[in-house]
Parts: C-alpha cells; sequence; structure tokens
C-alpha cells in the first residue's frame, strides 16, 4: 500500500469558486492510502510546492496527487518539486479539476461531486504507479526550417548565427516569400526589396545554411531530438552547378505567353524563367507543363543559347534525406482570391483587384513598371476605392471568422503611396473598424487622412458593377445614414488572408495541430507562443495567424532562440511512459508494428521460459528510444502483451472502477 | 410588453440573432429600397438588439422591404436583416385591426396583366 | 424521365405562355410532366420568419403529393420554386415547423422533405443536359443578344436554392448559349425588380425595373427573358423607360425547338 498525500488546489477563484475544495480534501483523506489531505490557493507557487516538499519528507509520501488544473500545465511543475523532495517524479498524479471541472460546470455541488471523483480515480492510480526512469537520447544538431519567407529566413539566420547547421526549404523556386512582392511596408515606408534582398543574400551565403528551394517536405518521423525528413526537390532541368545565372536562356524561349505568378499574372513569362530579378538562388527554372522540349521533344532553343551547356531536360525529381533535432514551421499565408465575393465583381470586372495585386501594379519592378494603370484600358485611375474587410471577420460559410489584421494598415500605406505619386487621385476607402494597434500605426492611419484627405468611409459595400466604362460601388456611409454609390475607376479589395495550403499537410506529417482555419496552434497562448504543442517543432510568423512583418521578424527570432536552446544540449530526456512487451504472452502477430506511427517496434526470436513452456518464438520488442508512448500498441493487441507505462491497463482499471464505485 | 419583452418577440418570430452583427453597414450598402425607408436595415439590427421596436411599428419602412433576400445573401455575419424586417411586420398585422391591406382595397390597384401571385404576395406581406 | 409537375396560379392564368410553352418543349424534348392532382396555391409568401406556419402548409401538401407519386417535383414558376424549395428545406431543418406541419395536415404518411424540388432550367441542364438541347434546336437565335433575368427568387438565400452562385449565375447563359444566342452579363441581372411592392409603392418598383433594363441595355441586350411572371410584369409594366421585349424563357425554348406555332405569341406578356 502507497503513503499517499493529496494537495487540492484553489488556483485563486477559478477551482474555489465552483468546487468545494474542503470538501475534496475532507473526502480523499478516507480513501485507502491517503495519509495527508489539504488544499491551497495556489498549488502552483513556492509557498504551494514547499507545502508538497514538506509532506513528502514529514508524512514519508510514495505517492502523490494533485488535484488542480490540466497536466499540460503543471504536470511538470509537481514532479520537479517532488523529485527535489526525494520522491520519483513519475509518483505524482495529477487529477484535473479545473478545466474538466470547474470551468466548465456552474454548480458548486455537482462540480464538487465531480471533483471528488477525479480524486479518487488518480488516488486509485497511483496506488498502482511504478517509480519510472527517464532514459536519454542524442540531439542532432541541425534545423530544419520549412518557408523560406521572411519568417523563414530570419529564423534560419538566426540559428546559423548560434553556429549550428540549418536547412530552409522552399517549395517556389526561389526564397524571398510575400515579402517580395511588396513595394513599400507600412508604418516607415521602407522598400521591401531593400530591406529583404540582402537578407535573401545573407542567408543563402552563410556557411550554416544550405537552402533547398523548388522543394518540398514529404515525409517526417521521429521525435523531438532526432527528426528523420524526406525532401523532395522538384526538377528544375536545370543544372545549378553549371549554370551562371545569366538569364541567356529566359529571352529566347518561345513560350512566352505563361502567366508570371510573381506579378499576379499581369505580364507574362516564358516557359524557362528566373522568378525576378533578385531571386535566390539566381536561377532559372522550367515550367515543365509550357515547355515544348519537356511536352513534345521539339524545340531545346535554351539548351542551344546556353553557353555554361546547364540545362537538363533529363533531370528527375529527387529525394532527399536528412536528419534534423528540430523543426520550424514557416509556411506562410495567401491573400485569399475573392472569387466567392461576386457582389464585389471580382471576376468579372477586371478593375476590380486584390491589395496584393495592386501591390505589383504599384511596385516600381512590377508590370507597369511602378505607373499606376487600371489593367482594363491601361489608363491611370483617378478615382479608387478600397473595400475592407473583405472575406474576413465573417460568420457565414464564405467568410474567415478571424480578423486579417494586416489590411488596414497596408490600405492606409497604399492610400498614401497613390496620393503620394498622384495627388490629384480621389480616394475612398469603406471600413467596418480602423484597427491600428501597433507602434506608429494609428499615426500612420490618421495621416492618410489628415494629410492626405483620403475619404474614409464607415460603412461597407453591398454591390459593385461596371456602368458606362466606370466600376459603381455602392456602399453605405453609417456615419451620415446614407445610401451612395460612388463611381469608380479602380477598386481594390482587401481579401483575408489564410495559411498556405501546404500546411495541412505537413501539420499531418508534423503531428502539430492546427485551428479550424488550418493556423498552426501554439503550446500555450501566451507562455509558449512560438513552440507548437508537438516537441521539437517550433512555429514562424503568418502559419500561426496573421501578423505583419515587425512581429513575423519577432516571431522568428523567438523561434530560433527555442531551437538553439534544444540544439545547445547533447542529450535529451526521454518521456519514460513508453510502451513494454510482456513477450511470455505475445503470439508474434505483428499487429502492433503495424499500427506503431514511431516505427518502434521490432520482432525478435526469442527462447520463452515460463512455468508451462519452453519454446523460441517470435516476439515483439519495444525500442525505447524511439517509443513515443501513444498507446497504439496497446490497444491494437490482441493478447493484452502490450502495456504502456505510467498508463498500464490496471491503472486505467482502476482509474474506472473507482469513478463507478 | 416591455422593450425586452418586444425585442425577445421579434427575435422569437425571426429566428435570427441580432447580436450577432458587427455594425458594418453591409445590408443598408446592398438594400434596393434603401431610399424609401426611415428606418434603413442597419438601423432595424440594431433598434432590434436595444428593443426600440414602437417607432419601428409605426414606421412606414416595413412595408418597403422587397423581401428580395439581398441583404440575407450578402450579411457577412448571418444575421440575415431581411427577417427582422418580416418580423416587425408581422408582429403589426397580428394586431387586430392592423392590416396594411384590405380586399376593399384591391380593384383600383389590380389592372388586366397583374399575376395572382402578387396579389396573393402582398395580401401575405401586408394582412393577416 | 417522368416529374411531377406543378404550374401554380398564375401559370393557369396571366401567364399561359410560360406554361404552354414549358409544356410543349418538354414533350419535343421527351421529358414527362405529370401534373399534379387538385394542386394548391404554393402560399405565394417568400417564407422568410420561422413562426409563419399556416402559409406554408400547402406548400408541404404538393411537396407530399410529388413524394406519393415517385417523382421530382417540377416547377417553373420562380416565385413557387422558392417558395416550395424552401419549405422542403425548412421540413428538414426546422424540427418544430415539421412536427407541427405534419400535424396539422394528418397525412398518410409523414413528410419529413424526401421530395427533390428541381427547377425547369435545371432539368433542361441536368436531364436533357445543354449539349443534347442544343442538338435539337432547329431555330437558334444566331445573333440575337439575350439577357438573361434572374431577380431574386432562384437565387436566394443561395444555400437553400443551390440554384446557381447567387452573385455571379451562369445556368441561364448556358441556356441562352444552348439556343444558338450570346448571353449578355449584365450587373443586375440579380437585383430585385420590384416584386409584389407594385401595389404598395408603384415608383418603386418602377425604379428599380427600369435599373434592371437600363442595365441589360447599356450591355448591349436585344432582349430580355425571365422565368417569373412578376418579374414579367415588372419589367413590362413598370420599366417603361425602356423598351427591350421580355419573354419567357420557355417562348424562346419552344421557339428555338421549333414546337411554337406561327403568330402565336407576337408579343410581350
Amino acid at each position: 500500500m502507497q503513503r499517499i498525500g493529496v494537495f487540492v488546489c484553489w488556483c485563486g477563484s477559478n477551482i474555489a469558486a465552483t468546487v468545494d475544495v474542503k470538501a475534496v480534501a475532507e473526502a480523499a483523506k478516507g480513501q485507502p492510502g491517503v495519509v495527508f489531505a489539504t488544499d491551497y490557493q495556489y498549488m502552483c507557487s513556492e509557498s504551494g510546492q514547499t507545502i508538497l516538499k514538506d509532506a513528502i519528507k514529514e508524512y514519508g509520501l510514495t505517492g502523490v496527487v494533485i488535484c488542480s488544473c490540466s497536466p499540460r500545465m503543471h504536470e511538470a511543475t509537481f514532479r520537479k518539486a517532488a523529485e527535489s523532495a526525494g520522491l520519483n517524479p513519475y509518483m505524482v498524479e495529477i487529477a484535473n479539476i479545473r478545466e474538466q471541472c470547474s470551468w466548465i460546470h456552474k454548480d458548486m455541488e455537482v462540480a464538487t461531486e465531480k471533483a471528488i471523483i477525479l480524486a479518487k480515480a488518480a488516488i486509485a492510480k497511483v496506488q498502482l504507479n511504478k517509480p519510472l526512469v527517464a532514459g536519454e537520447s542524442e540531439v542532432v544538431k541541425r534545423a530544419l526550417v520549412i518557408g523560406g519567407g521572411i519568417a523563414g529566413i530570419q529564423t534560419a539566420l538566426d540559428i546559423a548565427e548560434a553556429g549550428y547547421k540549418v536547412d530552409i526549404v522552399e517549395k517556389q523556386p526561389t526564397i524571398g516569400g510575400k515579402m517580395a512582392q511588396l513595394d513599400k511596408t507600412f508604418p516607415t515606408l521602407d522598400c521591401a526589396a531593400c530591406i529583404l534582398t540582402p537578407k535573401m543574400v545573407d542567408v543563402a551565403a552563410h556557411e550554416n545554411v544550405t537552402i533547398y528551394s523548388y522543394s518540398e517536405v514529404v515525409d517526417v518521423k521521429g521525435f523531438v531530438g532526432n527528426f528523420t525528413v524526406q525532401i523532395k526537390k522538384k526538377p528544375r532541368y536545370i543544372n545549378e552547378n553549371l549554370c551562371t545565372g545569366c538569364g541567356a536562356c529566359t529571352e529566347k524561349c518561345p513560350m512566352k505567353k505563361q502567366p508570371n505568378e510573381f506579378n499576379m499574372g499581369f505580364d507574362k513569362r516564358g516557359a524557362i524563367y528566373i522568378p525576378f530579378a533578385q531571386a535566390v538562388p539566381k536561377l532559372p527554372v522550367i515550367d515543365a507543363d509550357a515547355c515544348l522540349m519537356l511536352k513534345n521533344g521539339k524545340c531545346g532553343l535554351c539548351s542551344k543559347i546556353c553557353e555554361a551547356h546547364a540545362i537538363d531536360y533529363t533531370q528527375k525529381e529527387e529525394i532527399i534525406e536528412e536528419r534534423y533535432g528540430a523543426i520550424v514551421v514557416a509556411t506562410g499565408f495567401n491573400q485569399i482570391k475573392p472569387t466567392q465575393f461576386e457582389e464585389y465583381a471580382y471576376n468579372t470586372c477586371p478593375d476590380v483587384v486584390t491589395s496584393l495585386e495592386y501591390e505589383r501594379l504599384m511596385n516600381a519592378a512590377g508590370p507597369t513598371k511602378g505607373h499606376l494603370q487600371r489593367p482594363s484600358d491601361g489608363q491611370r485611375p483617378k478615382t479608387i476605392v478600397f473595400i475592407q474587410c473583405v472575406g474576413s471577420r465573417g460568420d457565414s460559410c464564405r467568410e474567415k471568422s478571424y480578423c486579417s489584421k494586416i489590411c488596414c494598415m497596408y490600405t492606409a500605406k497604399h492610400a498614401m503611396l497613390t496620393k503620394d505619386h498622384y495627388p490629384d487621385t480621389d480616394i475612398h476607402v469603406f471600413y467596418i473598424d480602423i484597427r491600428t494597434p501597433g507602434k506608429n500605426f494609428d499615426e500612420f492611419y490618421r495621416r492618410a487622412v489628415e494629410q492626405y484627405g483620403v475619404d474614409y468611409i464607415k460603412g461597407m459595400v453591398g454591390k459593385v458593377y461596371e456602368e458606362n466604362g466606370k466600376v459603381m460601388v455602392q456602399g453605405s456611409d453609417l456615419i451620415d445614414n446614407k445610401q451612395i454609390t460612388i463611381a469608380a475607376d479602380m477598386v481594390v479589395l482587401a481579401s483575408a488572408v489564410e495559411p498556405d495550403p501546404s500546411a495541412r499537410s505537413l501539420g499531418t506529417m508534423l503531428t502539430a495541430s492546427m485551428d479550424t482555419n488550418d493556423f498552426f496552434t501554439e503550446a500555450h497562448a501566451k507562455l509558449r507562443p512560438v513552440e507548437s504543442p508537438t516537441a521539437g517543432v517550433f512555429l514562424s510568423g503568418m502559419c500561426q495567424g496573421p501578423k505583419d512583418i515587425p512581429e513575423t521578424v519577432s516571431q522568428a527570432g523567438a523561434a530560433a532562440v527555442k531551437v538553439i536552446g534544444l540544439l545547445a544540449k547533447d542529450k535529451l530526456k526521454n518521456n519514460p511512459c513508453v510502451a513494454a512487451c510482456n513477450q511470455s504472452v505475445c503470439n508474434g502477430c505483428s499487429q502492433c508494428a503495424n499500427v506503431c506511427p514511431y516505427g518502434a517496434i521490432t520482432y525478435v526470436e526469442k527462447e520463452i521460459r515460463t512455468p508451462e513452456v519452453r519454446e523460441v518464438r517470435r516476439v515483439a520488442e519495444v525500442n525505447e528510444a524511439v517509443c513515443q508512448g501513444c498507446g497504439a500498441c496497446t490497444v491494437t493487441c490482441p493478447s493484452s502483451a502490450m502495456d504502456l507505462k505510467g498508463f498500464t491497463n490496471r491503472q486505467i482499471m482502476a482509474e474506472v472502477d473507482a469513478i463507478c464505485r | 410588453m416591455n422593450n425586452e419583452q418586444l425585442r425577445d418577440e421579434i427575435i422569437r418570430i425571426s429566428g435570427t440573432n441580432p447580436s450577432k452583427c458587427m455594425k458594418c453597414g453591409k445590408c443598408s450598402g446592398t438594400c434596393p429600397a434603401y431610399e424609401e425607408m426611415e428606418y434603413h436595415p442597419h438601423q432595424f439590427v440594431s433598434m432590434v438588439q436595444k428593443g426600440d421596436i414602437e417607432p419601428l411599428l409605426e414606421s412606414k419602412s416595413i412595408f418597403k422591404c422587397l423581401t428580395c433576400f439581398a441583404c440575407v445573401e450578402r450579411c457577412p455575419r448571418s444575421v440575415e436583416p431581411g427577417k427582422l424586417v418580416e418580423a416587425v411586420r408581422l408582429m403589426l398585422i397580428r394586431q387586430k385591426g392592423a392590416n396594411h391591406f384590405d380586399a376593399e382595397d384591391l380593384p383600383c390597384l389590380v389592372d388586366d396583366d397583374l399575376p395572382q401571385q402578387a396579389v396573393v404576395s402582398a395580401f401575405r406581406k401586408y394582412s393577416k | 424521365m417522368t416529374y411531377s409537375y406543378y404550374p401554380g396560379c398564375t401559370l393557369r392564368t396571366k401567364a399561359k405562355k410560360l406554361d404552354t410553352y414549358a409544356r410543349r418543349s418538354a414533350e419535343a424534348l421527351g421529358i414527362n410532366l405529370e401534373e399534379i392532382e387538385q394542386w394548391q396555391c404554393c402560399g405565394g409568401v417568400y417564407p422568410s420568419v420561422s413562426d409563419e406556419i399556416a402559409t406554408r402548409l400547402s406548400s408541404v401538401r404538393t411537396l407530399a403529393q410529388a413524394k406519393k407519386a415517385g417523382n421530382e417535383l417540377l416547377t417553373v414558376c420562380s416565385a413557387c420554386h422558392n417558395v416550395l424549395k424552401r419549405t422542403n428545406a425548412d421540413i428538414i431543418s426546422d424540427a418544430d415547423f415539421n412536427f407541427r406541419a405534419n400535424n396539422y395536415l394528418e397525412l398518410d404518411e409523414r413528410y419529413n422533405g424526401e421530395t427533390k424540388v428541381v427547377h425547369y432550367i435545371e432539368m433542361l441542364r441536368d436531364a436533357v443536359g445543354f449539349d443534347e438541347l442544343k442538338k435539337k434546336v432547329v431555330n437558334p437565335f444566331k445573333g440575337k443578344k439575350i439577357a438573361a433575368y434572374y431577380g431574386c427568387l432562384l437565387l436566394r438565400p443561395g444555400n437553400v436554392m443551390q440554384f446557381d452562385d447567387p452573385e455571379n449565375p451562369s445556368i441561364m447563359e448556358d441556356l441562352i448559349r444552348a439556343l444558338g444566342g450570346e448571353p449578355v452579363i449584365y450587373p443586375f441581372r440579380n437585383e430585385c425588380c420590384g416584386g409584389y411592392i407594385t401595389l404598395e409603392d408603384k415608383s418603386l418598383a418602377q425604379k428599380r425595373s427600369n435599373k434592371v433594363l437600363a442595365s441589360a441595355q447599356e450591355k448591349g441586350a436585344d432582349m430580355v427573358i425571365t422565368a417569373c411572371p412578376l418579374c414579367m410584369y415588372n419589367l413590362v409594366k413598370n420599366g417603361t423607360e425602356h423598351d427591350l421585349p421580355v419573354y419567357y424563357f420557355t417562348e424562346l425554348l419552344a421557339d428555338a425547338l421549333g414546337v411554337k406555332q406561327e403568330g402565336e405569341g407576337q408579343d410581350n406578356e
């Protein structure tokens, strides 16, 4: 019989307002094995921990139950405290009476009854706990950053600067991401290219950084400190070692009618192209869907021109396998094409564009060399209407539920830049709310109103339509209580941002959790904002939620620090709650090995000796360094040979019995 | 009925939830009968939310809605303002003697080509 | 293919052409329309609120009759289609309405939304197929610029009607193409004509109808087609600033299929 101490936390009023904590402690006292029970305001505080440590010593406790918040929150805290008092940390059990009890109940009587039941279950379990000792595993001193936008670049640079090797995997032919497409950046209006392209060069030149451009992660195995990742390198049809990046091949390509993605389709590129002049790596790529040579073997012009003989039509995709200690997700975002919002006429009217498209039309390196021309006829627009919150903040099936966060600021930026170039332009902005929380942000927006005379209209647009060559914008002006129609030359839609579509499959590969919008979730919204709940996986930039460049760069640095902290360790303590096989009853059926997601189970021929049998049999063996303790094998095993340490079948049944008693 | 009861009754009849409104004004930017209305669609939502129903019941605005569902379709918050207009109108015409339309009025309004559909709809919308 | 056919009140009187040509074209296309026996008015109420029960009962009865016949229910009039389809959706999604409507009607078998409500144009697209239809056209509308007027009732609310993209529909344009015409896409094709407001505020109906026709004319339309008798009325009687001819889509269909008789229906309704 264990000597068990029970500690009931109030969590301030979080638990105590709904659960009668004294009654829970009293009830615990009567349970078998319980020699001490008490309650305290904040068990996680220093004085709370002292109460725990003192009790362990004074009462010679061999098991501890803490009735408090979720084990995700403070299990590690209490285990550490118990260990310092000489108790094996795995003799500590948490009864979650906050998230699973006080927070979801209103009635004190009911909540108290449930808290007592949860406490009894934990007490029953700890009776069967056994001391466990964590093993150790080595840390691979190399990091992987998935995504080569500003988030990925910054994270990689910071990790590399600390002296660790880091690889960037970017699915596009060049790094740079969305920021490379921007003209100027708010609130200081420095040119995006001027601050980004040097970083692109730095990261590419860094001795610790390897860039896999035009590549994708296709498989992830392993665990924190030791991931094995497969990277698919898509064929560029260019020999990277020979190519000088001169670009002669791109000029002669006869297939010049391909929409140029970098310029949002406003101009054309060849089948062989370099995405933009400052691309890194500065290598061309052949678009296999457009190239005549690759489609039907007729052409080969680029190959004939290339003096370096770098064109290689036979190139095949390549799978690279590499091991990493840590993985950073920096997959970024896309601006939605507002095709589901045809009241704004995006499909039917060429002069209705998204803000990212407008960004290219304003950009000195863009398709119009920075001269603002409307797409339909190349005329300069004299009246421009900006519509904010297109597809954001909604509740119907069409919209995103969240605020896209960056639109208020970039719309003010667009308005001012336009006015700077063409002061006689009339600019109207339809807004629902102006959201400018950030350093110098509101001042920036006010400048648009006060100094530039941009007309901000509190209201929303109901319909955009084309009439007599004008883009008519019908909307409400809620301050004047009017319905207005503006005859505009161009309309710019601040359409919502969304996570890059590649994030979903990557999330599955990494077993990293995502919210309903496919943004990666952080381990703790406030205290662990750059870590995913999956150990060894970190988050950087828009993949975690909408954010602007300064925030992205901050988060990128923070993610790098977490990675460095991990890679600085030579060994990591393993979770000792792993599977174990009772080989005397194992019948070697292989079902456990089939369901194991980590490849932790192997089969060995072994002599089995029991009082009844003595034979050589094929039995399962668990590699404890690889097992992550998910428990899939234990429920699959038809002969109950598999069991999970710390969560044995007996322990779980004891908990169930205690609940049902 | 006090304001709170009036509000709850309108919410019950309409089956919609005005507190989902984020006050964007898209309904009023959409409404084809906007100019004819004394209280505009966004005001309907706001006034219902506050229980300020009396002025709506007395306003001609409730007979100007075309039931075209444009605001219902475009509302980003699924508030469906048109249903609130309909609910206020029903609250009025369900009262005794409050029909907006009488059969006697009809002959002078109807011409030879007017489809039955219009008469039926108008009666449904304006009379108990 | 056999459908239970629900013409609705207006198609028997003021909108006979909509009905006649629908039947004749269906026959030419090998579609069998079985008129529902002793049908009643759909209710005409473009149902909007959840506590109106009585006004939707006749629609439930019609839907139940089609279920009994084992057919999909075919409608032509936009208003009937809207009312029937939405009532059907309510029967499925609103348990309270389902309970009360069934209790009141005392049908042989409770009605739970089993019937599929199909609009004539959907039937042309899905059962006949626009490509097949095109092959059967004998008098194509070559060079004719035809503006489809959808109005409100076929499209909205989009999540229930599921007729087409409510902001950028294309099904009637596809029909026009199948009939050999050139569809005119204009922004007011899904905006209201004024509807029943013509009885309450004629000037509003005039404003709306003129706006629709002006929009079609600006985009170069020679004629407008509609599926709704009330839209037809408003566009013709209240849209007087413009002299664009307005036809029921079934009339064009019958003409293209060669089943419209000489001298028949030269004028608008």
